[in-house]
């Protein structure tokens, strides 16, 4: 989040920036426009009174820290997992509804598989459930939103009707439909979460879309001769990008939160992939003798979705250079 | 359909400006409204019917040519209501023209239809010519493709526009929107770019260009934002201006230091410019000849001098009315 790139006059594109970008240094506007004899701000035009003459300083949000940090533990249980976990994820040596302890760091479940290991490879499949599910609804959303906003009448109409409908589509059925289509896998999960996220994103795209293309500043742009896709790259999407990332960060959440869901009827990933959800259902019957098979599962899922609905809160300060001074 | 025969150099058509008084001299831009003897001459003048649209059209026979030609534009709603009727006028090379009228009267739309920007849902008909002033060759803007239209947009004429605010895209650093049309209309990259950046600041006697490339639009003021925002439209470096109201969300003293500004950058590039505001004082600084437009239509056109003093329309009369007023509260506060 820190790496910056500051504006040099001979790299190739000196003057345009990422807006995530930070000021190299606080950007001194206190000083009155000697030869204008403008106030800055302009009085009671600029609908900031004052905003031009607090030194543009940007503070990092206290909420995007914590998501940050948040998510990473969860990110990084999952990178190690890749590599090694405590024991195989079908390994059913140890005792059953072991306590946590030794060998067995959190215990083990009914079946005597390490709890551990299970959490780990379940911080995985949850971020990957997560992922793909925002790639899938990011790709297609975008470009059906797109398409619906800058469609004519009758076009727009028949996306927004087929949205609409897709978005009263209940996931779970959905998810049912492809699992018999397909099979229970945590692939068929994440296409059934990611297309009813298409139908979020591409609504709120195409909303957004309208509302940026009613704007004067495109009209500006296009009588100085700016081609559509310039426009849509330039100026479109730039503008509809902070609501929608922010949007698709809790998209994430929600992603996450269904797949537990999914797993947990048992229309997530087979065993031995432990998804938290599949754990979590798995573990219910012993929630008084054994709790941390429930407990460990729902605390690591509540972190990843706080997290990053931390961070979504963040980002929406940081992405909007007009609401950095706010608070 | 008169098809004009082009080997004729239409003697029939009366020269609809003067524009001998708008030469590279500036402008002095006192609200001045009574002066020199006025040079009666109408635009109305009917010229060429021009049928194909995004046709070709060849200027150079005619002795000076037109950078715009409306004629008998009429802009409709979807429901077919006429927003703006059978409006004809037209623009020589570097000569001036004032668009009047009350709040209303249609006067956006018809800058917005000369560029085919009009707003969804909303049709246009009759003949608006373009002609990019170096090539003399016009081009048929109702009816032609997009991809025409926009290799024609900023080349032929751009727009300022009334709120800088709302014209800046809010989530660009002002370097990057002043880049864009210089980086288009003369392929410029890299330092060269950014040089450019700044003399064009510097033309809009914007100061601390260090300081405004980085700055976004809110964070720099409304009479700097406009002065941005005329920079972007030089650097398109267009046959044709198009002003839209461009100071009547400034206040007055700034107001009056954009009004001098444009006059004088308009007059320095042999620009024609064609001046849209509701207040005729504002207008008679910058222009000779207005055109007054009541609910989409023309009421009266002629030189400045000769509204004021013979203005037949009762309607014009009131834009004169407070037009006076404005220029004594204006006086009274510059004095
Ligand atoms: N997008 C639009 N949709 C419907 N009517 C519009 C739209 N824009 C302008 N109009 C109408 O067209 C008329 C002329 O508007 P406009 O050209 O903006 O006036 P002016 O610039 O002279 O103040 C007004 O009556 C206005 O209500
Ligand atoms: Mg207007």
């Amino acid at each position: 989040m820190s790496e910056r790139t500051t504006d040099e006059p001979t790299t190739d594109e000196p003057i345009r920036d990422e807006p995530i970008t930070e000021e190299p240094t606080a950007v001194e506007l206190t000083k009155t426009a000697p030869d204008t004899g403008e106030e800055p701000g302009g009085p009671g035009r600029s609908g900031r009174p004052g905003a031009a003459s607090v030194p543009v300083r940007r503070r990092r949000s206290p909420a995007l820290v914590a998501g940050c940090v948040l998510v990473g533990l969860i990110v990084a249980v999952a990178l190690v997992s890749l590599f090694w976990v405590p024991y195989a994820p079908d390994d059913t040596t140890g005792g059953r509804l072991m306590s946590p302890g030794l060998p067995h760091l959190l215990g083990t479940d009914k079946l005597g598989r390490d709890l551990l290991t299970q959490l780990m490879t379940g911080a995985r499949i949850a971020l990957e459930a997560g992922l793909g599910a925002i790639a899938i609804g990011t790709a297609l959303g975008l470009c059906a939103g797109l398409a619906a906003g800058f469609a004519t009448r009758w076009l727009d109409d028949t996306l927004s009707t087929l949205l609409d409908v897709l978005i009263a589509f209940p996931t779970l059925l959905l998810a049912m439909l492809m699992v018999a289509a397909r099979s229970a896998s945590l692939s068929s999960a994440v296409l059934a979460i990611g297309f009813a996220m298409t139908a979020v994103v591409a609504r709120l795209t195409r909303i957004l879309v309208k509302r940026v293309l009613a704007q004067d500043y495109i009209t500006a742009a296009r009588t100085s001769g700016t081609s559509w896709p310039r426009v849509i790259t330039g100026h479109v999407l730039p503008n509809i990008w902070p609501t929608l990332v922010v949007n698709l960060a809790q998209q994430f959440g929600l992603a996450v939160m269904t797949e537990a869901s999914l797993s947990f009827l048992g229309l997530g990933a087979p065993p031995p992939n432990a998804s938290w959800g599949r754990m979590l259902h798995e573990a219910q019957a012993t929630v008084f003798t054994a709790p941390t098979g429930v407990i460990a599962p729902g605390v690591l899922l509540v972190m990843l979705v706080v997290g990053v609905n931390l961070i979504a809160d963040g980002l929406r300060d940081a992405l909007d250079p007009t609401r950095r001074r706010t608070r | 359909m008169n098809v004009p025969d082009p080997s004729m150099p239409e003697p029939h058509m009366p020269e609809p400006q003067a524009s001998g008084t708008h030469g590279p001299v500036p402008h002095v831009p006192d609200t001045q409204i009574d002066g020199k003897v006025p040079e009666v001459e109408t635009p109305e003048a009917k010229t060429a019917e021009v049928e194909t649209p995004g046709a070709v059209i060849s200027g150079a026979e005619t002795p000076e040519a037109k950078v715009l030609d409306v004629t008998g534009l009429t802009i409709r709603t979807d429901q077919g209501r006429a927003l703006v009727s059978d409006l004809s006028f037209s623009i020589a090379a570097g000569s001036r023209l004032g668009l009047v009228g009350e709040s209303g009267s249609g006067k956006s739309l018809t800058a917005l239809a000369v560029l085919g920007l009009l707003p969804p849902g909303m049709t246009a008909s009759g003949s608006v010519v373009l002609r990019a002033a170096t090539d003399g060759i016009g081009t048929e803007v109702i009816g032609a493709t997009e991809q025409r239209l926009t290799g024609l947009r900023g080349r032929a004429a751009t727009v300022v526009f009334q709120e800088p605010l709302t014209a800046l895209d809010p989530l660009m650093r002002i370097g990057g929107q002043i880049a864009e049309p210089l980086r288009r209309r003369r392929g410029l990259r890299g330092a060269a770019l950014r040089r450019a950046v700044e003399e064009s600041l510097d033309q809009v006697r914007l100061p601390e260009p260090d300081r405004i490339i980085r700055a976004y639009p809110h964070e720099i003021s409304g009479g700097q934002r406009q002065r941005v925002a005329l920079a972007m439209a030089l650097a398109c470096e267009p046959a044709l201006l198009i002003a839209d109201e461009p100071t009547t969300a400034l206040d007055v003293t700034v107001q009056a230091e954009v009004l001098a500004l444009l006059d004088g950058l308009v007059a320095q590039r042999d620009m024609a410019l064609l001046f849209v505001s509701h207040d005729l004082a504002v207008v008679s600084a910058v222009t000779d000849h207005v055109l007054v437009l009541k609910d989409g239509s023309a009421v009266e056109s002629g030189s400045v001098d000769d509204i004021l003093r013979r203005s037949r329309h009762p309607y014009t009369r009131d834009l004169v009315d407070s037009a006076r007023h404005l220029e004594s509260a204006l006086e009274r506060i510059v004095r």
